[in-house]
């Protein structure tokens, strides 16, 4: 695998993750559980979106066949994403939102802050303006941990229900391959076995001062480094990608 | 009231119409008579509900924008909405009433919000056509209420006219693009327009005929200028940049009058108007039910939010 090919991936694995859940969350527009839930969740869909583009676009230089972001994000197929599992999950009730999130932003708080030492220096410059975006998100997603965990009765069999439910999409996160290999080498990318124990050593204390419980299942799903996903995915790239694949030769 | 209490109000009516005659603004604790405050409550809280529901209409086509760009630009515009609904919300609690209050009104179709989101976006088009129309109709409409009386609404005013003039541009932009891109967008463009236009007009409220101006609203600066003025500089501005993009406005009767300037406009179908205001347009039951949906969903979030505040303070003391 040459250095090109897996920053491309790479990039893809980055760009699709943002794009995906930024989707997720701009579906909670106008239904959010207050008016200031619902600027919060729109805003930092609009942070994912900015993000997706960012890193689709660097994708398409990389690459370097005349694609564009528009056309990665719009004209691939299921098994050509590269999101995680995590960020393609139905939103489900608030605490199932809140519970997604905040495993994701974790993760990527402690990803992108690695990466801003990137020795690409596009991605370092990318990472440095997106961390500063999670910074906020995580803050944000970190205070609802709190609040429908400890909250009523209800909310934290809500929350603990979605610990439940999406625990498992969280193994894959640190799955490293040729890709990961490649650009560890070049100081590109991260090990994310370093990420892992940094993000175990943050979730494990917000997660107990919610007063839930890690589930005690042990096994994880995995396979965005191929492309396979859960059925979740076909249905949201459909409504996705639906205006600009019926007008093939339109410019917007 | 006693003889001494009625004087008494009189001289302070006679301060609060003199202050607004010298061109100050009203403050939340000023003496305000009773009937300021409730036309105020009434129309700012209407405009805030109007923001929120206007997020439905709008938040349909997030999902389906065609390109990442696009996209971008209508989460930021509808954020911006939820922005200026949440600001309203807050001026009108100045007036001595809540949110939780105005929103049950809301919820129980008591409150009314503009008839214009009542009616469906069908097409990615229609993005375009309510940024450009609705938004456009609705500037008008702000930009006069900016030099009302009430300091809390007006200062509202300026602020959100300013992005709203962003939204009426990207609106433009949109239909611009359309209307210049290959025979179906421009034949989706021309549809939306079609269907926005007479709807985008009507949402300025009924003829002065029909909507006799209270002089005792003008005089406090609670209404700035009649409907049909408003509507008329609308139309005015919106028709050349129709010509511009080579869209036709859907109204045979539309013509230029050279003697006054002003553009003349055909009948307007005031039946359809009202009874989309009754609540017969072709989308108000499902504005009020997403709504309602919204609130009902969002209160074991809000309850646990609560909650937790409470065992937080409790903690704390």
């Amino acid at each position: 695998m040459t250095l090109q090919q897996a920053k491309f991936q790479y990039l893809l694995r980055l760009g699709d993750s943002s794009l995906i859940i930024g989707h997720r969350l701009s579906e909670w527009c106008g239904s959010g559980p207050i008016l200031e839930e619902d600027i919060a969740l729109i805003n930092i869909a609009l942070d994912f979106v900015g993000n997706a583009t960012a890193f689709l676009g660097y994708a398409a230089t990389v690459e370097g066949n005349g694609r564009t972001e528009d056309d990665l994000a719009y004209l691939r197929n299921e098994r050509e994403f590269r999101n995680l599992l995590i960020t393609e999950q139905p939103n489900g009730d608030y605490a199932s939102t809140i519970t997604r999130q905040f495993l994701y932003d974790v993760y990527t708080y402690y990803l992108y802050d690695a990466l801003k030492s990137s020795k690409d220096e596009t991605i370092a410059a990318l990472a440095t303006k997106s961390h500063k975006e999670i910074t906020y998100h995580l803050r944000h997603t970190t205070e609802w941990m709190y609040r429908l965990g400890d909250g009523t009765a209800e909310s934290h069999e809500r929350m603990q229900n979605a610990m439940n439910d999406l625990w498992m999409f969280t193994g894959e996160m640190f799955d490293m391959d040729e890709v990961d290999q490649t650009l560890i080498k070049e100081g590109v990318a991260p090990d994310l076995n370093k990420i892992k124990e940094q993000w175990e050593a943050h979730v494990k204390p917000v997660i107990a001062e919610a007063t839930l419980q890690i589930p005690s299942y042990n096994f994880k799903q995995k396979g965005s480094r191929e492309g396979k996903h859960s059925e979740h995915l076909g249905f949201l790239l459909a409504e996705m990608q639906s205006v600009h694949r019926a007008f093939p030769d339109a410019k917007w | 009231m006693n003889f001494i209490g009625i004087m008494e109000d009189e001289k302070k009516l006679a301060a609060f119409e003199a202050k607004i005659a010298s061109g100050q603004k009203i403050e939340p604790k000023d003496w305000m008579p009773e009937a300021y405050r409730k036309q105020l409550i009434r129309m700012m809280s209407q405009h805030a509900h109007s923001e929120i529901v206007g997020m439905l209409p709008e938040g349909n086509w997030i999902t389906r924008a065609p390109n990442l760009r696009r996209k971008a630009i209508l989460l930021a515009k509808v954020q911006d909405e939820a922005g200026h609904g949440l600001y309203l919300y807050s001026a009108t609690e100045t007036l001595g009433i809540d949110r939780t209050e105005l929103l049950d009104q809301l919820h129980t179709g008591k409150a009314k919000y503009s008839s214009i989101f009542n009616y469906p976006t069908l097409t990615w088009a229609d993005i375009g056509a309510i940024g450009w129309l609705v938004d456009g109709a609705a500037i008008m409409n702000q930009t006069a209420l900016a030099r009302g009386s009430y300091g809390p609404y007006s200062r509202a005013m300026v602020r959100i006219c300013k992005e709203e003039s962003f939204h009426n541009r990207q609106g433009y932009e949109i239909m611009m693009h359309l209307a210049q891109g290959t025979p179906e967008q421009k034949a989706m463009a021309q549809d939306a327009l079609n269907r926005w236009w007479w709807p985008s007009i009507m949402m300025l409220g009924p003829s002065d005929d029909q909507s006799p101006n209270s002089d005792q609203l003008m005089r406090w600066k609670v209404k700035m200028e009649s409907n049909d003025a408003i509507r008329q500089r609308f139309i005015d501005r919106t028709v050349p940049q129709a010509d511009f993009i080579g869209l036709s406005i859907p109204d045979k009767d539309l013509k230029f009058n050279e003697q006054t300037g002003h553009y003349e406009h055909g009948p307007i179908n005031w039946e359809e108007f009202f009874e989309v205001i009754k609540g017969n347009g072709p989308c108000n039951a499902k504005r009020l039910k997403a709504r309602n949906d919204a609130d009902k969903k969002g209160r074991w979030v809000r309850d646990a939010a609560m909650a937790y505040a409470e065992k937080k303070k409790a903690k704390a003391a």
